[in-house]
């Protein structure tokens, strides 16, 4: 890995008999520049099998890996149902879309852009002013793209302006109050009684108001019309992947490497003579028209734009995307697309969300525990806990065992014999809530056998709240309260994402 | 002129400035010392309007307590302020201290995470449902009027003067004791201040328990001036105290006051007088914040190097 290119320097010209340490490695080369040449070294080396992983990974070459990356998505259409390549397919790669447009304003230029959605909700509108039957009008979808595309940039140019010269703090709180107001605003335009009267041509109904813009037009290439899921699945993966090839190429060129360096240290780029704000207006306009583009597709997909669809929630399932799929990584997002759309969608019946979530507890349990005896300890001390909590509550505290879990299957009834199900849970399950979280974080204050003992009563915890609470509102607040939580703990334990590649700092 | 729509809107702008105020102390506290943009804010002061409601339940509710009407005020007051400092606190110590050498934006998006883990608690908990507070009954609200247009309620008056004494005691104890003065060097040089032997991580700690118990305090104003409060609250309160603090000046106390009372007039004024105003007030506050920037990006009482918290 850390070979800089070329053999050795000094070869043939001096008598072998002559040490010669010109080309040890821990020399500086003349010509050569040790800190550009040795950036490789300086990545935090990962070990284990995630290493070995990540090694093989970064040994393909780019096409081969942009194959293995999108080649299981060209063959999905063909082994599944048309439901199934909705849910799972078609909105996974939207939002796959989305979240490389805010990977280029996070990862890249590190721009804390909350508004993001906001250009996603303002693509999928005008493409519906554009083209619905709400509107009248029915533009051709090779015009309409374009408009979309180049007006959500100059939104973005707008927005951007405004925080030219603020730090990126400032922009953060800019962008979440413009999501909030393009949410009020699509909520109540509609002509109605209290919205404004525009001049020249009064009152306009531009986006039906909180019942949402409908009839949108199907995409409509030169006449072709595409109407099935297939269709747009096929369109999106056609987008994605020019998209990605294109930002591998931008990644490597002098605008990629310049938002990197504004990334890493905005001070130290402006002082190389580098456009600091051009390149951050840049980096932001990008988005946006990402942005905007895929809202058009979302658009036409749902043949309607509503304005719920484009709020806070949205925006948290994006940013746990970027995130997850690592800041700055071009494939990663793909994979956390994957990862934060398929398993909500896996959630809806409350059997499957069971499953994944002991599933996803066990296996936390066995990737952070080191070593093996540690997690069966664990495991065992659990049941025990859990076999006798069950065994004195039913001997003293009748009601305390009296629920049941509804449609359980085979792990839900033995379930039943372990955890606690009262039957009146509401208030007993809220402090139990509340415990879980001061044992949570209690776990991470304590270390060694500590950690061992009081992750035994957290697990049984957490147990008891999943089936007695959260398991009421797994695809609502659940859901997000999962994706929030998921924020701070990887951003506590590995800021740079989970494909992401951490850098050693350098003092 | 219509008069009484004037004073009218004057008054409940005022009203609901100085909650806006109350909030906005706590987002300039904290980022006067951190550099942090606390996003969960807005959430600790819903937090806070929830706890002083359950007190109230607690206390046998709003038509029969167990106390006398002002001083079940001031015990709803008190719990709400010291459960969200403590709460505050701990938001702290789990979710940003670990971060204070990460790159900025990780300590952002931390914060992000907290206020929609916070929200959807909240959601899960005790639903989407308003709640009502009630406290008419309790406190006797009893309405003065000057001339035949200048109406204001006790209950206003209650609400803008504790407002006002609240920020006069944090300006007190930020320029007058030990602590503030901790705070200060603090928020001045972070390194220098440690070297110094000051105790950073009680600094920290004691500031954002003093602004989340501000926020907290504005919750139960809100509660008992409005009425009604519910889960998702938070936000664009958050939203409108950020926007207060950066108005004012970000980092200045002053500032924030005078920030929080411009924004809730704003939002006020924006309701009666401007097209659309009653729905797209919000809205015009968000014009505002943008020529503020435009205009005098360190707000308007705020200069870079003095007056830092």
């Amino acid at each position: 890995m850390s070979s800089l290119g070329g053999g050795p320097a000094g070869e043939g010209g001096l008598p072998t008999a002559a040490p010669e340490p010109v080309d040890a490695p821990d020399r500086p080369r003349v010509g050569v520049d040790e800190w550009v040449a040795r950036v490789d070294e300086r990545r935090a080396a990962q070990r284990g099998l995630t290493g070995l992983v990540a090694r093989a990974w970064e040994r393909v070459p780019a096409p081969g890996r942009l194959v293995l990356l999108l080649g299981p998505f060209a063959i999905f259409p063909f082994v599944t149902s048309e439901g199934n390549l909705f849910r799972y397919g078609l909105i996974t790669l939207i939002y796959a879309l989305l979240a490389m447009g805010l990977n280029v304003v996070v990862g890249f230029a590190g721009l804390l852009d909350l508004g993001y959605v906001a250009f996603f909700g303002f693509g999928a509108y005008l493409y519906g002013i554009m083209a619905s039957g709400h509107s009248g009008h029915h533009l051709q979808a090779e015009i309409a793209i374009p408009i979309v595309v180049v007006s959500a940039a100059l939104v973005g140019l707008l927005l951007g302006l405004t925080s030219w010269r603020l730090l990126g703090d400032y922009l953060a709180i800019v962008t979440l109050f413009f999501l909030q107001a393009f949410v009020i605003f699509v909520n109540n335009a509609n002509g109605g009684l209290n919205d404004f009267s525009y001049p020249f041509v009064g009152k306009v109904d531009l986006t039906g108001g909180a019942n949402g813009l409908d009839q949108i037009d199907p995409l409509n290439f030169f006449g072709f019309h595409i109407t099935t899921t297939k269709g747009y699945y096929i369109f999106t993966l056609i987008s994605i992947t020019l998209l990605m090839t294109m930002l591998y190429f931008v990644n490597g060129s002098r605008t990629g490497r310049a938002w990197r360096a504004l990334r890493e240290d905005p001070l130290a780029a402006e002082v190389m003579s580098m456009p600091v704000n051009r390149l951050k207006l840049l980096a932001f306009m990008f988005g946006a028209a990402t942005a905007g583009f895929s809202g058009t597709i979302y658009g036409a997909v749902q043949s309607g734009a509503f304005p719920g669809d484009y709020d806070v929630g949205l925006l948290i399932t994006i940013y746990a995307i970027v995130i997850l799929g690592g800041l700055g990584s071009i494939g990663g997002v793909v994979i956390g697309a994957l990862v934060v759309n398929g398993a909500p969608e896996l959630l809806r019946s409350s059997a499957n969300a069971r499953f994944l979530f002991y599933g996803v507890l066990l296996l936390a349990l066995l990737v952070a525990l080191r070593p093996w005896y540690k997690p069966v300890i664990v495991l065992l001390g659990t049941l025990a806990l859990g076999f006798a909590v069950h065994a004195i509550a039913s001997a003293v505290w009748s009601r305390g065992t009296a629920g049941h879990i509804a449609g359980a299957g085979k792990l839900g009834n033995a379930l039943e014999h372990w955890v606690l199900l009262p039957s009146n849970a509401g208030s007993i399950a809220g402090w139990a809530y509340f415990a879980l979280i001061v044992a949570a974080l209690v776990l991470t204050l304590v270390r060694g056998w500590w950690r061992v003992l009081v992750l035994i009563p957290t697990l049984y915890l957490a147990a008891f709240v999943w089936e007695n609470k959260l398991v009421e509102q797994v695809s609502g607040a659940t859901r997000l309260i999962l994706l929030g939580a998921l924020l701070v703990v990887i951003m506590n334990v590995r800021p740079a994402g989970i494909f992401g590649t951490s850098r050693v700092e350098i003092v | 002129v219509n008069w009484s729509l004037f004073f009218g809107e004057l008054v409940s702008g005022l009203t609901l400035g100085s909650i806006y105020a109350l909030i906005a102390l706590g987002y300039t506290m904290v980022y006067g010392i951190l550099k942090l943009l606390n996003f969960a804010h807005g959430d600790v002061y819903m937090v806070g309007a929830f706890v002083g409601f359950f007190v109230l339940q607690w206390l046998g509710g709003p038509l029969e307590p167990a106390v006398t009407g002002w001083l079940a005020v001031a015990i709803m007051f008190a719990v709400a302020m010291l459960v969200c400092g403590a709460l505050g606190v701990g938001i702290e110590r789990f979710a940003y201290r670990p971060l204070r050498d990460a790159p900025r934006i990780a300590p952002l998006i931390s914060a992000l995470g907290v206020s929609i883990f916070l929200q959807n608690s909240a959601l899960l908990l005790w639903g989407p449902q308003f709640r009502d507070y009630d406290t008419f009954d309790l406190v006797g609200v009893k309405s003065y009027h000057i001339g035949s247009n200048f109406f204001i309620s006790n209950v206003q008056i209650l609400t803008i003067s504790v407002s006002i004494g609240l920020t006069i005691v944090l300006a007190l104890v930020v320029s007058r004791t030990r602590t503030g003065k901790a705070m200060r060097a603090t928020s001045f040089d972070r390194d220098a201040a440690e070297m110094m032997g000051i105790s950073i991580d009680r600094v920290i700690s004691f500031t954002f328990f003093l602004g989340s118990a501000l926020a907290a305090a504005g919750g139960v104003m809100f509660g008992i001036v409005f009425g009604q409060i519910f889960s998702l609250m938070g936000f664009t309160a958050g939203l409108k105290g950020f926007t207060a603090a950066v108005v004012g000046g970000i980092g200045s106390i002053p500032g924030a006051v005078l920030g929080g009372f411009l924004i809730g007039l704003t939002e006020s004024f924006a309701t009666g007088y401007l097209p659309g105003g009653s729905v797209y007030a919000n809205l015009y506050v968000f014009a505002l914040l943008i020529t503020m920037f435009l205009i005098r990006p360190s707000g308007l009482l705020g200069s870079p190097v003095i007056q830092k918290v």
